[in-house]
């Protein structure tokens, strides 16, 4: 009866542990696949030069800009907007109603499936902010169009829930000592929360801010209507007052998750130009991953700091 | 806190750089990159050529860009796909300057220029060959239009029915908007419907992939698209059971220039540039480039077939 | 007293409800000491951080507002019946009634029903495949491994989660696709199978990353009695954790679904995209997704088609939008149970 039993748990735990293994095998599978082919491509001049002669030659420089260009502008957007509804969820607001609709609302926002932020991106700012900005300012059509900045808002939108939860995880883990403690000191709210909270939540905001990053870089579906461009060798950039040269946001762009689909899909001959597929698909990996793997690090290391105060 | 405002303050640099940029940007300032610092200040806007259209077109503008800005470093053109009723769409919204197309322009969107007052130029610019593909497997060597349009409305559904092995047919196509999709239509299904098992495929690349993986097979294409893929076999194409199959690609590979040309290959077509007529000198040049010589050239090395004899005309060139 | 230094606050914040005295001990911190200078900083920034704290709603708000504002169009002019299918004249000429999803045609046609298939066939099997690994994969997380097994297995989970879907559609369509039809001899290469192996990739670590907080949450008490009792480790994880834990479980699963329906990369690449209305996993399908992602960015703004495109949307968040809010009040259940 004992051992009926003992080999019953036996043969359910090694599935369970099949299970995890399956999926780590998967990894490895995948990363090891895609890195062993795509490194025979990685070069330099892969790196650093525009695609040519039909996009069969040449190198992804500006994909890897344009990814770098939309997260950057991204980001910028998203993680003020971010901090601050985490800040007043976990701060203000904290366990009433409001609250937990809000917290639904996020939750929901972050299972809004991506190509459904694509149409927003295009109903909402493309053709109701963006033209109607163009009309009250007179621009023409600047604003009415896909541009870089309309593809970042709507990725924007797309991590905003990703800051949030990660930002009201690092708040929350702040010990109620140390803010009763600013208060005692004669600290107002907000004195409280700029000089003990956020201080200690940063490595939490940062890690947050790094995933977002990374999940930004790997979409397609939101960018597809929003501002990719095929091909556009030049870089988006532009010189204001004819000097410093920033970011042009009302540029289309190159983009290297966009850059993989249209290789494999729609280049004159996929098969030989597969080599670039796995050397793009190698690059933004590496970027994902990278930027995943940091903030995994950067989490153990908050969290331990976090058990030891 | 100093730390997070260590954080915070190249965000909020950056950000403070996109607003000035968003306020002095309104006129799309100049291109930095290909200007030397001795050059005068280049004229804005115009240098700035965008083309928009039709996917099977979409290399070809690529490829002219590429070349035209070796030629000219001053300009600067971005090549976007979509299918050709975007970039026509594009054309009339004013989101593009060039559009591209794989089909000519439509009735009603010739009257939707009318109406807001717009002149359409049209320019042939090339011509080009759909060729149809099966697998190298297939012992098929050719089809009639008729049974083309039989396998395509999903009226025939073996190949044994048109002279091929015991096996289910599968058929490939492009997706609803591309100008491919909607020439073969009208041209071979005689504007009947897809069989509804069509598998729509986002590119014609996808497509030869698709067959060449696929021993029952059956798609179609630029005919630029299936050269030198051993794994694809282009079938000769017969207008009715009596003509002659003929096959849009010559013995050497290239394609079959001469009968693409003079539209006897039964699926042959023009491709099209279309501007909008008050457009500007650069635009202009752009287009006169490509029907020049020198962009003529290019339309061979991406595989499609010129407007005029170009052997004959690189003869005169020599004489 | 206190309601006198409150007030202000809630006066310049008109649309927001008073926090309520029992919610925070923080609260009962007031502000009569400060100067007025200093209270009216702190009522602003109470404002400007609650305003972005409804920003989340606003957004779900707006996104409802434009996708159906753009969809609703598409019912001015096609009619209800439309949506589920057609009478067409089949190559003889004679008069059937089919369930094709085919805008530009002479008689364009829009029956839903080929899109919702698809979907569903894909995001189903997708969830089951990713239901078996995940749990067994969260199980194994939370209960089985030790801390530091845990501690390396942990974060690669969490990369499978970070490699973009393009990537899995790109090895989908020319790897993946090739096995499966050597392995099974389907009549399509890219077929609702493919696709739903490439999506359940996705799915597997958010299953497996919920379930393991699930379980983790449930109070070790439990675990300690059942031990007491004399249960071994299996029968403590499959008869007191497991239903402890069920709903947050079931959440996970909902929410993978919810996510494997929104996925557009893979089927886009992966499923052949053939619109057809069938019930065989091994047929080509259309899912709604990649129908918009094909067809959305050549169709001219104003066009028929483009407001058809924006009504599939509508549907397809509206089902998402459901699928993650019964996810969202089952895990709410799950936490106010355990609490007590």
């Amino acid at each position: 009866m004992k051992r009926g039993r003992a080999i019953v748990g036996f043969f359910f735990e090694g599935l369970c542990r099949g299970c995890a293994l399956l999926v780590c095998g998967l990894v490895v599978v995948i990363l090891g696949f895609i890195f062993s082919k795509g490194a025979k491509t990685i070069s330099w001049e892969f790196l650093s030069t525009a695609p040519s002669q039909g996009m069969t030659h040449g190198g992804i420089f500006p994909a890897i800009f344009g990814t770098l260009a939309i997260t950057l502008l991204m980001i910028v957007m998203a993680l003020p907007l971010g901090v601050a509804a985490a800040v007043y969820l976990n701060e203000y607001a904290n366990r009433g109603r409001a609250a937990r609709v809000i917290r639904a609302a996020i939750n929901n926002l972050a299972g809004v499936p991506s190509i459904v932020f694509g149409l927003f991106g295009v109903g909402f700012f493309i053709l109701f902010v963006g033209r109607n900005l163009d009309k009250v300012l007179h621009t023409g059509l600047l604003f009415g169009q896909p541009a870089l900045l309309w593809a970042s808002a709507t990725l924007a939108i797309l991590v905003l829930p990703v800051i949030i939860v990660s930002t009201e995880e690092a708040l929350k883990a702040v010990p109620l000592s140390h803010r009763e403690a600013a208060y005692g000191l004669g600290a107002t709210r907000w004195q409280m929360i700029r000089r003990v909270v956020l201080p200690q939540s940063l490595p939490g905001i940062l890690t947050g801010a790094i995933l977002s990053i990374s999940r930004g870089a790997g979409e397609t579906a939101p960018i597809l209507f929003t501002g990719a461009a095929y091909f556009l060798p030049r870089l988006p950039v532009t010189k204001i007052f004819g000097m410093i040269p920033m970011i042009n946001p009302f540029d289309q762009f190159m983009e290297l998750a966009y850059h993989i689909f249209i290789m494999a899909t729609q280049s004159t001959n996929p098969e030989l130009t597969r080599p670039l597929q796995y050397g793009t698909a190698m690059v933004l990996l590496s970027i994902t991953f990278g930027l995943n793997l940091s903030a995994i690090l950067l989490r153990i290391r908050f969290r331990r700091r976090l058990r030891r105060a | 806190m100093k730390s997070f405002l260590r954080l915070l303050a190249p965000l909020s640099m950056a950000a403070c750089l996109l607003a000035t940029a968003a306020c002095s940007d309104s006129s799309k300032a100049p291109e930095a990159k290909n200007v030397s610092p001795a050059a005068p200040a280049p004229a804005p806007a115009s240098n700035n050529i965008t083309v928009k259209g039709s996917d099977t077109m979409v290399v070809l503008g690529q490829r002219w860009a590429e070349t035209y800005m070796k030629e000219h470093p001053d300009v600067t053109i971005q090549v976007t796909g979509g299918g050709s009723g975007t970039g026509i769409a594009a054309l009339l919204n004013g989101t593009t300057n060039l559009a591209n197309s794989s089909r000519p322009i439509k009735a009603e969107e010739m009257q939707k220029a009318k109406e807001q007052g717009k002149d359409i130029q049209e320019f042939k610019v090339a011509f080009d060959g759909l060729a149809v593909v099966v697998n190298h497997n297939s012992p098929l060597q050719n089809l009639t239009l008729q049974q083309l349009m039989g396998i395509y409305t999903g009226h025939f559904n073996n190949w044994k029915e048109v002279g091929g092995p015991d096996q289910k047919i599968l058929r490939y196509c492009r997706e609803a908007n591309s100008g491919t999709y909607v020439f073969f239509k009208e041209h071979v299904l005689v504007d009947r419907d897809y069989a509804p098992d069509c598998q729509t495929m986002p590119g014609t690349g996808a497509v030869a992939e698709a067959v060449s993986k696929d021993p029952n097979g059956i798609g179609y294409g630029g005919v630029s698209y299936f050269e030198n893929r051993p794994e694809l076999k282009v079938l000769a194409i017969k207008k009715d059971d009596a003509s002659e199959a003929i096959s849009p690609v010559g013995a050497d590979g290239k394609p079959n220039a001469s009968q693409i040309r003079s539209l006897q290959y039964p699926i042959s077509r023009n491709l099209f540039v279309y501007t909008l007529g008050a457009s500007s000198p650069e635009i202009k040049a752009y287009v006169d480039w490509m029907l020049s010589d020198l962009g003529q050239k290019v339309v061979t090395e991406v595989g499609y077939v010129t407007l005029k004899d170009q052997g004959s005309a690189t003869a005169n060139a020599v004489k | 007293m206190e309601q006198l230094v409150q007030k202000p606050l809630v006066a310049q914040s008109s649309n927001l409800k008073e926090p309520s005295p029992r919610a925070s001990r923080r609260e009962n911190h007031g502000l009569r000491d400060f100067h007025w200078r200093q209270r009216f900083r702190e009522g602003a920034i109470h404002v400007f951080l609650a305003v972005n704290g409804y920003l989340a709603i606003v957004l779900i708000g707006l996104i409802f507002l434009f996708l159906f504002k753009e969809g609703f169009h598409a019912l001015q002019t096609i009619k209800p019946m439309q949506w589920i299918g057609n009478k067409t004249l089949d190559f003889d000429g004679r008069e059937v009634f089919s369930f094709v999803w085919q805008p530009l045609s002479n008689t364009p046609k829009y029956s839903l029903l080929p899109l919702l298939s698809g979907s569903f066939l894909v995001a189903l099997p997708a969830t089951f495949f990713s239901t078996l690994i995940g749990i067994g994969c969260g199980v194994y997380l939370a209960e089985l491994a030790s801390q530091r097994t845990r501690e390396i297995l942990k974060p690669i989970v969490e990369l499978l989660a970070g490699i973009p879907t393009v990537v899995i559609g790109f090895l989908a369509l020319s790897v993946l696709a090739t096995l499966v039809q050597n392995f099974f001899h389907t009549h399509f290469r890219l077929n609702a199978f493919v696709g739903a192996l490439g999506v359940s990739l996705v799915i597997i670590p958010v299953i497996a990353s919920m379930t393991e907080d699930a379980l983790r949450a449930v109070p070790n008490e439990l675990r300690e009695a059942s031990y007491g009792l004399g249960a071994t480790r299996w029968e403590t994880l499959s008869k007191v954790i497991l239903p402890a834990g069920v709903s947050g479980i079931s959440a996970s699963i909902l929410l993978g679904m919810g996510r494997a329906l929104g996925e557009t990369m893979i089927v886009l690449m992966a499923t052949g995209n053939a619109a057809l209305f069938t019930g065989n996993i091994f047929s080509s399908v259309r899912t709604m997704t990649a129908t918009i992602a094909s067809e959305l960015g050549s169709s001219a703004q104003g066009s028929e088609i483009y407001y058809a495109l924006f009504f599939v949307g509508s549907v397809l968040f509206t089902i998402t939008f459901f699928i993650n809010l019964i996810s969202e009040v089952v895990v709410e259940r799950m936490r106010r149970r355990l609490r007590l």
